[in-house]
């Protein structure tokens, strides 16, 4: 296994805000990473600063070797080999299924346009969209649109893929079909860095369960360990109150 | 849809308020309500008539104002200038359309690297706006052939076709500006997560957003326009304003200038009408999220039918 993703003493603050204070994180390829903890610990933060949306302030993001947080390094050849999936979908609305995936193919990748909807096509057959195609996002409904969105991110064939809560803006009948895609994505061997509150997902899926708690991982481990015996009060607090909340 | 992404489940689509333009407020009780509006009209408006025509000056008025030969030797004159107005409001719209949103995007991109054309576009757009338009006109449209530098065109048209761009741009670019400021930040951070350059960016994604809401405002300054097409008569265009002064100088009467208001009237009415059920049908959209609503009748007879 080679490093797929290596972070090394990452800091970032929102003017006196510090939301990362020196996060180290070494994720081999093919690993799927659970990044847990209470809102505001700082997991979409790192998330959008290892997809490069938040400038960083102190430290180094690696990806296979390049320092993408260096100087002079160009940040849309970055974003390219990075795919990440937003809370609120963010699906273009003006244009339909079929043109919101191909957008990255055509205009950063350069690719021909019918190679591109064939290949947009039958990443939507594999997951179940392909009569969505020729729709536009407001006609599906949240689970159709968040599929779309990480078959969008998929499209730009990405070296590592960020979830940032994709299902926490889902009525709850509608999360079974979005987690099913990234279990199947799970199988099939993408590196994931997944931020989520669904533990019980986190449970079965992770490889690696990281505790974010003030901005630092507080404490990391397999899955089974880290969800039924964390070794940090915080920790165990914070899974106290998601049992508690029927969420485990 | 909502500009953040916030999804509407298709079975949940709720049923929009039916989109109304101005309204005149007929509500309850049909037949009633129609007789009561009926007959206080009639009273108002014959209350109205009759005070101004028993009015003391009412003879002398009808002849100044209102002379029946005069309107009628005089409306194809003013009608057939009008087309000169007609042809510079359709070039100006045009360049306006293009050169406005040029200077909006200008003004939105973002980082240090941009900071000049932020400047410059901001600059230009304070200018132009801080300016009466009528001072424009006489600045630019008499002095710059008054250089008399070889290639200059001298026609006057030209100049008034420069000068309504530059004046209306910088109007128009504060329009663009709002839409492009209504998209929300998520859509560029998504655009951008995809490897999208800046103005890829603005191009596919922030743009074609913009422009669609701000359609209606932007009519609604084309209305403005069009009836500022007569300013450019100060630097000798012939067109209808300067052709109603001359008749009604030749008459010694301002019948002409009722013919000329007649037609602005005819012609911009149309266009409001169509702008209000432009923004009508807009709010039908985003309440349906962008479905449309069939079957929708007339926005102002609608209610009294």
């Amino acid at each position: 296994m080679t490093g797929a993703l290596s972070i090394q003493g990452l800091h970032k603050s929102f003017g006196q805000l510090e939301v990362l204070r020196g996060i180290d994180l070494e994720v081999a390829e093919h690993e799927v990473i659970a990044l847990i903890g209470a809102s505001g610990s700082g997991k979409s933060t790192l998330l959008r600063c290892i997809n490069l949306l938040e400038p960083i302030d102190t430290g180094r993001i690696v990806i296979h070797g390049e320092e993408i947080t260096a100087r002079g390094v160009h940040v849309d050849r970055i974003r390219r080999r990075v795919g990440i999936v937003f809370q609120s979908f963010n699906l273009f609305p003006h244009m339909r299924v079929l043109d919101n995936i191909t957008l990255g193919p055509r205009k950063v990748l350069r690719r021909r346009q019918a190679v591109c909807e064939s290949d947009a096509m039958a990443l939507l057959e594999r997951f179940g969209l392909a009569d969505k195609a020729t729709d536009y996002p407001d006609r599906l409904s949240g689970g159709q649109q968040q599929r779309v969105a990480i078959v969008r991110a998929l499209a730009m064939e990405p070296d590592v893929l960020l979830l940032d809560e994709v299902t926490s803006a889902l009525d709850p009948e509608l999360v079974a079909e979005v987690l099913n895609v990234i279990r199947e994505l799970a199988a099939g061997g993408m590196t994931m860095l997944i931020a989520t509150h669904e533990m019980g997902f986190a449970r079965d899926i992770a490889s690696r369960v990281c505790f974010l708690d003030g901005g630092r991982i507080l404490e990391q481990g397999h899955p089974a360990q880290m969800l039924t015996d964390p070794q940090e009060d915080r920790t165990r607090q914070f899974l106290t109150r998601i049992i508690e909340a029927g969420r485990l | 849809m909502e500009p953040d992404g916030v999804p509407t489940p298709p079975d949940e689509v709720v049923r929009p308020r039916r989109a109304q333009g101005p309204r005149l407020g007929l509500g309850g009780e049909g037949g009633r309500s129609l007789l009561i509006a009926a007959v206080s009209t009639v009273v108002f408006f014959g209350l109205l008539a009759f005070i101004v025509v028993n009015a003391p000056g009412w003879p002398r008025f009808q002849e100044a104002y209102l002379n029946g030969p005069i309107f009628r030797d005089s409306l194809p004159k003013v009608v057939s200038k009008f087309w000169v107005n007609v042809q510079l409001f359709l070039m100006a719209e045009a360049l306006i359309l293009v050169f406005g949103l040029l200077l909006a995007v200008m003004r939105s991109l973002p980082g240090p690297v941009f900071f000049p054309l932020r400047l410059l576009a901001t600059v230009y757009v304070d200018l132009f706006r801080a300016l009466p338009g009528i001072l424009v006109i006489l600045m630019l449209g008499l002095g710059i052939p008054a250089l008399r530098i070889e290639g200059v065109p001298k026609d006057e048209f030209f100049y008034a076709l420069v000068v309504l761009t530059l004046v209306y741009s910088a109007y128009v670019s504060e329009v663009y500006r709002a839409g492009i400021d209504s998209v929300h930040p998520s859509q560029g951070a998504a655009a951008r997560s995809l490897g999208l350059s800046q103005l890829q960016t603005m191009r596919f994604v922030i743009v074609p957003q913009a422009v669609r809401r701000v359609i209606p405002p932007l009519l609604n300054d084309f209305i403005g326009l069009q009836k500022d097409t007569v300013l450019v008569s100060y630097i000798g265009v012939v067109e209808i304003f300067r052709e109603t002064q001359i008749l009604s100088a030749a008459t010694f009467n301002f019948t002409p200038y009722v013919a000329t208001a007649l037609v602005f009237v005819v012609v911009t009415i149309p266009l409001a009408r169509f702008t209000d059920w432009l923004i009508a049908r807009e709010r039908g959209r985003r309440g349906t999220g962008g479905v449309q609503v069939p079957g929708r009748r007339s926005r102002l007879f609608g209610r009294l039918a």
